[in-house]
């Protein structure tokens, strides 16, 4: 393996590994701040109780989600110097905001939270948790406006060998950045929302602290129901901003080959890249692709022969991750919807709380396909159109790469393993017991 | 003007990542020497516990300002140092899930593994600091396309590894007044004790690198052609004199902040010396990345400015207020509550 392959490798590690904690961080925080702040405005002890409890959980998924956030920051510097020497002067702007008004908030007050339980007002308390869920949400605006500008480069003008910022206030409300932001947390809060749902379920199905958890089971499905569907309708404004800002990606995940006016969306299709065509293609839906990329059910769709090679992504990849995805997304809408009329009565359906404790994986799933498809679909660019992937890696040694490579994946594997664990240990422990 | 105004941004970054996380990673190398027994272990662990991931936010925003306002430097520093980088990122990923992980499962091998990488994890990056620092103050081979023609043993030169060690013991000197503040009875004493002893080897090691620095690096001609920047370096000394005399008297808060001095003053010293480079080249003085060559566009520069101007003394205030609400000693009653680690 090369520097390149091995550097991609690297960051895909990292990255994935990363985005296993952000999402439930960013969701939690909230569910955490509601609830104190339930437990302040009536003074129930069941919902401080619960505030600790999912506390805990909250911070045990912290942890890894902050340290391993900083190895990614480095990262550009370290194995993407060439990518960061042509961007810095926008991408990096980005993440250095990104620490100034968000990280530090998040980070100073979680420890603030964690450590004033005896030392601060139960309303202060209550704020400390609220500044670290909005500033952990302020924190990926930042990082997602940072990526959606890889994705679709504006405010800028090649001069001097890089790319240099004409116009920042483009470049933060553009509408990929707005996108892309309102979908990660839309998905963050369902994967937040079935997390308390699942666990809940798992505690009900043992007639454990039924009516405590049952208050959590409520708060988790109403979460989870309401950005189940906000995630559907949402999504489709992405499907249509692809089609005018990144077509290869459009293409590449619908597996679309050839350029065409009304065209159908196959609901059953296997991409054949080798010879540019679908080996398997039934169940055409009518005009449905070329109405959801641009709202015009008989409107051009360019398929992928139309770009030359070099410009295409992987077609297998991204098509299997986005029909993941999206398949996914219509079995949250499902399951929320039947867990909500069930809600009054849910502890006598066991066999949906058995289901309900193994959907905790799935939105996981969901968001690191939704991942795939957004990073592997931009390929053969790190910024689409402007600098390929190939020539924004470090001059590097093969070993020194190879060992970091290695690293990560040793040590992040080991910190994963003792993370989850932890995080079954505590889970299925359950609240403290009520004091006397 | 404005890249001259961000270097000056960019030094004191660094020195404020010192002065901050300094007593952490100092306080973590002195943890297995210090104390005696598991409730001693906690208190030092509290001791750092409010305080630590607000503090490593500097690192961050540090390597975040010299992307975003250097990033002709950040690029080819970060790829240069990209082994001792590394070591410094796991080591401090060790650190924190150390903190996090250790007290949540009673087993004895489940703790000591966690002390360890806690150990590991504050000693490694004091020492990876202080030689990347110390080179960079003498400069690396890079050439005009800044490529490093060198490896992890071209950094572990003499210069490089007494800058290590320089920093190793101004963050455990730190780290134990440190704990003489958040401390009480005999821990207290032996904080004390260990940052008077350790005082003696600091200021040896701290004598022999400024001299070392006058005959391997350009920092002193840089700034005696410029006297007033002399101040630096006089903060510097008079830090550590001071540390010593109120470590002596057990006023530790003073000590404490002699102690900051010290280090604020020996990092901008440095950091003064080296300008208008950020990172210079041992092979010819036109490849070295500087606040001019590298540079971001003047729009950028100032917008990052702007926001800088309004969060930094707003970061400031409210980690103050932290820092003031958990200044007293971690007590026995805290340990046995449920909101210690």
């Amino acid at each position: 393996m090369n520097v390149l392959t091995l550097s991609r490798l690297q960051f895909a590690v990292a990255t994935y590994f990363h985005f296993l904690f952000v999402p439930l961080t960013l969701g939690l925080s909230i569910v955490v701040a509601i609830l104190e702040t339930m437990y302040v405005r009536s003074g129930d002890v069941d919902y401080k109780r619960a505030a600790q409890f999912w506390g805990k959980l909250f911070l045990i998924n912290f942890a890894i989600g902050i340290v391993t956030g900083i190895t990614l920051e480095f990262q550009f510097g370290t194995n993407w110097s060439r990518y960061s020497a042509f961007v810095g002067d926008i991408f990096g702007a980005l993440l250095a905001i990104e620490a100034t008004v968000a990280f530090f908030l998040e980070s100073t007050f979680v420890a603030v939270w964690f450590f004033g339980w005896n030392k601060l007002s139960p309303k202060a308390h209550a704020v400390t948790i609220w500044l670290v869920a909005i500033a952990s949400n302020v924190s990926a605006f930042w990082i997602l406006v940072a990526n959606a500008w890889m994705q679709h480069p504006v405010g800028f003008v090649v001069r001097n060998g890089r790319a240099e910022l004409t116009d920042f206030f483009a470049i933060i409300t553009q509408r990929f950045a707005l996108l892309e932001f309102v979908h990660t947390v839309g998905s963050a809060y369902i994967l937040s929302g079935f997390f308390v749902v699942g666990i809940s379920a798992w505690h009900l199905l043992r007639k454990h602290e039924v009516a405590f958890f049952k208050k959590s089971f409520r708060l988790g499905i109403a979460f989870a129901l309401v950005f189940s569907l906000f995630e559907i309708l949402q999504g489709h404004m992405n499907a249509e901003l692809l089609g005018a800002a990144q077509p290869t990606k459009l293409a590449a995940m619908e597996s679309h080959w050839e350029t065409g006016r009304a065209v159908p969306l196959n609901l059953i299709q296997w991409p054949d890249t080798a010879n540019e065509r679908n080996s398997v293609q039934t169940l055409p839906v009518p005009k449905l692709l070329s109405l959801l990329a641009t709202y015009d059910p008989n409107a051009e769709v360019k398929g992928l022969r139309d770009f030359p090679k070099q410009d295409r992504p992987p077609v297998l990849p991204s098509f299997l991750s986005f029909r993941i995805m999206v398949g996914l997304g219509f079995v949250f809408v499902a399951l929320t919807a039947w867990a909500w009329f069930k809600r009054d009565s849910i502890e006598h359906s066991p066999v949906f709380l058995k289901v309900l404790v193994w959907s905790i994986p799935l939105p996981y799933i969901a968001i690191q396909t939704g991942w795939t498809l957004a990073e592997v679909g931009r390929q053969p660019w790190i910024v689409y159109g402007l600098m390929r992937t190939s020539d924004a890696v470090s001059p590097l040694a093969v070993s020194q790469v190879a060992v970091s490579a290695l690293a990560f994946i040793l040590v992040y594997g080991l910190l994963g393993i003792a993370d989850f664990y932890l995080l079954f240990k505590y889970a299925r422990k359950g609240p403290a017991p009520v004091a006397a | 003007m404005l890249e001259t105004i961000w270097f000056a941004l960019w030094g004191v970054l660094w020195a404020v990542y010192f002065m901050l996380d300094g007593f952490d990673l100092g306080l973590g190398t002195l943890r297995p020497f210090l104390a005696r027994n598991q409730d001693e272990s906690r208190v030092v662990l509290n001791a750092m516990g409010p305080f630590w991931d607000g503090n490593e936010v500097w690192l961050l925003t540090a390597g975040g300002v010299t992307f975003a306002a250097f990033p002709g430097t950040y690029a080819v520093m970060f790829s240069s140092l990209y082994t001792p980088l590394m070591l410094l990122l796991f080591a401090l990923i060790l650190r924190g899930i150390s903190f996090e992980f250790r007290g949540k499962e009673d087993a004895a091998w489940w703790r000591k593994t966690w002390d360890a990488c806690m150990w590991i994890g504050s000693f490694l990056p004091a020492l990876l600091l202080g030689v990347a620092f110390a080179n960079i103050f003498a400069g690396i081979p890079i050439d005009g396309e800044g490529v490093f023609h060198g490896n992890l043993f071209t950094l572990l030169n003499p210069y490089g590894l007494l800058g290590g060690v320089l920093f190793v013991l101004l963050f455990t000197v730190h780290g134990a007044l440190w704990l003489a503040i958040k401390s009480e009875g005999q821990l207290r004493d032996r904080a004390g004790a260990a940052a008077k002893i350790l005082w003696g080897p600091l200021l040896i090691i701290a004598v022999t690198f400024l001299a070392m620095t006058r005959y391997t690096t350009r920092l002193w001609q840089n700034v005696l052609a410029k006297p007033v920047l002399l101040v630096l370096p006089l903060l510097a000394v008079a830090g550590l004199v001071l540390t010593r005399v109120f470590a002596g008297k057990g006023s530790w808060w003073k000590a404490w902040f002699a102690s900051s001095a010290t280090i604020v003053g020996a990092t901008l010293f440095g950091v003064a010396g080296l300008y208008p480079a950020l990172l210079p080249s041992s092979l010819a003085p036109a490849f070295s990345k500087t606040a001019f060559n590298s540079a971001s566009t003047p729009l950028t520069l100032k917008i990052m400015l702007g926001v800088a101007l309004v969060m930094v003394p707003v970061v400031i205030v409210y980690q103050a207020w932290v820092y003031r609400r958990f200044s007293d000693p971690v007590t026995a009653e805290e340990l046995a509550g449920d909101h210690a680690y």
